[in-house]
């Protein structure tokens, strides 16, 4: 593979930075929990039921359980010693099992405050002996993944080695009918699924309950869908004799539990990003921060890829004055990754082909970065996403960009290609122009899979001399960050030409400050579990 | 191809337009679609068929592909025994001039004497705001800066996912002159379900009058966001500089009553409506 020349000491001293950057948030995360993180535990001991509210809609038992926690006493919030402090002594004092219990409380049988209080030593042991068990599930779910990529042919390589997987969407809203569009683009050549989450879902405070059929602009992640799909897929993947991965999204309101839903379904591929949700859906600062964090301990353990939202970057800011917003942000969400446990292998950094087409050569600078992210992470799954910005109705003209991207995915040893769709401006794809797309990539990689290695750069050319100015521009935007502090830097419109405040967005109010006492194992077992 | 007898190509007859292919009037369409049954010489046929059906003759499947287990996706070509006449066409549009940057700010300062109000959002569920953002945001795009830039307007980009009746409270507060909705998501037509609930609301609280309300995104027209209510809708491609124009435009017909744009405006809404 050809590689760029690039100054390994510029980009030690971005990661350097990366590392002073994310420090800060480390005491925040260690001294907060929030009401996601909480729920999350609940779920993680198997609490997945859910209640008909009025109007028909169901509301999970994990929200019921922890809201209950938070009205109670006045001003004194009994959450804050961690709804395991008052469920595991709910277990002991009623002797029920965890989801018999959350569905008494649930239904307001039991109340969690109002029960007498084991010793804190008890409840301790207990609630350690849970959540080890609850961690044998994850890692259990684990070892039925990998049994299966064993069983038939696993295409992935997370430094891209075997050419850019195939990963396309699906949208329909209805999780039958996404069933039958993921098979059908399974067969015509994908390897990766990714059912599209409906539209307002990162700002719902809840994760929705049971196999749903409608959605906006895609289908609601629910642990029910992610069962089903997973299910269709494990037998298009023995029927096929090719594994083929499951994505969704772990971002928004209930980014940890969807995490621990995907560890609990066995899903492979994570949509999760450090700061996505605060620059793209203005959620809070503090909030995002302390919930990726125990997102990213749990998906380390069921050994998920994750994929960053640097591509959001180029979208709605310029692709070409900003490559180096992208290159700072995949630095600064390696460096949170890794301080939640996470190894390199599991971080699918993000970044977008969505250059202007008509600026002259292109894609020489399109080939340039895509080229240096994969040499600066060259043990990180990059995924390459396609262009959205400048396409429009006409389809054919946009199959052309597509290919075109393929063609630099392959090139420069991209590990996971979004393929673009032709009809990528005017509505969720149809089978149709998933099957063009999967035809124009297989076209595309096979027919170029070696020529990365045939080639090499001209030192003096183009190419090399953008991603000498990219790299450079990217350590003084560090260094700027860096001497801001993240949370100013954000204010100040460090990304995406996008400005928050730290006291701002959505689901501040659902961050506390733990206890003295505060019970959560997980934290714990998760940093030390292999 | 040189024309010895003087002969010159064939003008196309507006009153029977026909679509073009590589001769004139021969009608020919590009199609492509898929059936949910495996290939086979049945599934040609039937595409055949179907084809036949919607008013084509001399069919040619171009090819018969399997797009997945029990589906074939079909590209065909075929003349349509349709024609129409070009000259009966009516298009509702916008009713606007072109006009730069400088010369809308000259306008504004010189013909109304302060700032126009702009408050824009992707409003509901939708959390798209490429297209906001390409409007309202100072860089604007393909080189029309936004409407953040303008000296004579004061605009603000509410973000994604606002609640028509929040974006109503703030046009209030903040005096809007125009409001702008972007819509992106369209699935099972939320987009209009939207878009006619903000213009209701808009009614109880008599804003329609006093604020111009707009609508942009890939799948908005001018008579679709005119059915909803609005004032105006702008569909893909529609620059910063087009809404700017328009809503001075707008303002004008319905703030001076003596203008010289008076004449030739499109009916006021009231009469559009009714």
């Amino acid at each position: 593979m050809a590689h760029l020349s690039l100054d390994r000491a510029l980009i030690d001293r971005c990661r350097e930075l990366a590392d002073k950057i994310a420090a800060p948030a480390s005491n925040l995360i260690e001294t907060h929990s929030t009401v996601s993180i909480e729920r999350t535990v609940l779920r993680l001991l198997g609490v997945e039921g859910a209640v008909a509210q009025k109007g028909g809609q169901s509301f999970p038992e994990a929200n019921l359980i922890v809201d209950a926690l938070r009205e109670k006493n006045g001003g004194k919030q009994p959450l804050d010693r961690g709804v395991l402090y008052w469920f595991v002594n709910g277990m002991i004092q009623k002797k029920m099992p965890a989801r018999e219990l959350a569905a008494a409380v649930a239904k307001g049988t039991v109340d969690l405050s109002k029960l007498p209080m084991a010793s804190d030593a008890q409840i301790m042991a207990e609630a350690r002996r849970l959540c080890a068990d609850a961690l044998k599930t994850v890692v259990n779910r684990r070892e039925q993944r990998d049994a299966l990529r064993k069983e038939v042919v696993d295409p992935f390589d997370a430094e891209g080695k075997k050419g850019p997987l195939i990963y396309v969407i699906v949208a329909t809203g209805n999780i039958y009918d996404d069933v039958t569009q993921a098979r059908a683009a399974a067969q015509a050549g994908a390897d990766a699924i990714a059912v599209i989450r409906s539209t307002a879902q990162s700002l719902l405070d809840y994760v929705p309950h049971g196999a749903t059929t409608e959605g906006f602009g895609g289908t609601y992640a629910t642990q029910e869908n992610f069962r089903i799909m997973r299910a269709a897929l494990d037998d298009e993947s023995r029927k096929l004799g090719r594994y083929i991965r499951l994505t969704n999204y772990c971002s928004g309101l209930c980014m940890p539990e969807i995490a621990a839903m995907g560890a609990l379904e066995r899903l492979d591929f994570l949509l999760n990003d450090a700061m996505y949700g605060i620059l793209f859906r203005d959620i809070n600062m503090r909030r995002t921060l302390i919930d990726q964090h125990f997102s990213r301990q749990i998906i380390a353990l069921s050994r998920i890829v994750i994929h960053t939202g640097e591509d959001n970057y180029l979208t709605t800011a310029d692709a070409i004055e900003n490559g180096h917003q992208v290159l700072a942000s995949q630095f600064i969400n390696e460096r949170f990754a890794l301080n939640a446990g996470m190894t390199q292998n599991l971080m699918g950094l993000g970044h977008a082909q969505e250059m202007d087409p008509k600026h002259p050569n292109v894609f020489l600078l399109e080939i340039s970065r895509a080229q240096m992210t994969r040499d600066i992470f060259p043990k990180s799954p990059i995924k390459f996403m396609p262009p959205t910005r400048f396409k429009s109705g006409d389809i054919f003209y946009s199959h052309l960009m597509d290919a075109m991207f393929n063609f630099v995915g392959v090139l420069t040893g991209q590990t996971i290609q979004l393929l673009g769709m032709a009809t990528e401006a005017m509505h969720t794809p149809l089978l149709q122009d998933r099957w063009m797309s999967i035809q124009n990539a297989k076209y595309i990689f096979n027919g170029a899979k070696d020529l990365g290695s045939e080639i090499e750069f001209n030192p003096n050319g183009e190419i090399q001399r953008w991603a000498g100015k990219v790299l450079g521009d990217t350590l003084k935007h560090l260094e700027l960050i860096e001497s801001k502090g993240l949370f100013r830097a954000i204010q100040e419109r460090a990304f995406a030409e996008v400005s928050r405040t730290e006291d701002g967005g959505k689901g501040l109010d659902g961050v506390f400050k733990k206890a003295p006492g505060y019970v959560n194992p997980f934290f714990e077992l998760l940093r030390e579990a292999k | 191809m040189s024309d010895t007898n003087g002969k010159a190509a064939k003008q196309p007859n507006l009153k029977k337009l026909r679509p073009y292919g590589d001769i004139l009037d021969d009608g020919t369409v590009q199609l492509s679609f898929t059936l949910p049954v495996e290939p086979s010489d049945e599934a040609k046929e039937a595409a055949r068929l179907l084809v036949g059906k919607m008013g084509f003759d001399e069919i040619k499947i171009a090819t018969m592909e399997k797009a997945g287990h029990g589906f074939s996706f079909f590209v065909v070509y075929a003349n349509t025994r349709y024609e129409l006449d070009f000259t009966k066409i009516k298009v509702i549009k916008v009713d606007s001039q072109k006009r730069s940057r400088a010369e809308i700010d000259e306008m504004i300062r010189d013909k109304i004497g302060r700032k126009l109000k702009v408050v824009g959002a992707c409003t509901g569920f939708d959390a798209h705001t490429v297209g906001i953002d390409a409007i309202i945001n100072m860089k604007g795009f393909d080189g029309d800066y936004g409407l953040e830039r303008y000296q004579w307007i004061d605009a603000k980009n509410l973000g994604a996912q606002v609640p028509n009746e929040d974006l109503l409270k703030i046009a209030v507060a903040e005096n809007a002159d125009a409001v702008l909705v972007s819509k992106v998501v369209t699935q099972h037509n939320i987009h209009l379900r939207d878009m006619k609930d903000l213009m209701k609301r808009a009614e109880k609280l008599g804003l329609t009058e006093k604020v111009i309300f707009i609508a942009g995104g890939p799948r908005i027209t001018h008579p679709m966001a005119l059915e909803c209510g609005f004032d105006a809708g702008f569909g893909v491609g529609a620059k910063p500089s087009v809404v700017a124009s328009y809503i001075l435009d707008e303002f004008l017909r319905r703030n001076t009553a003596d203008s010289p744009d008076q004449v030739s405006a499109s009916p006021s809404r009231k009469k559009k409506r009714s």
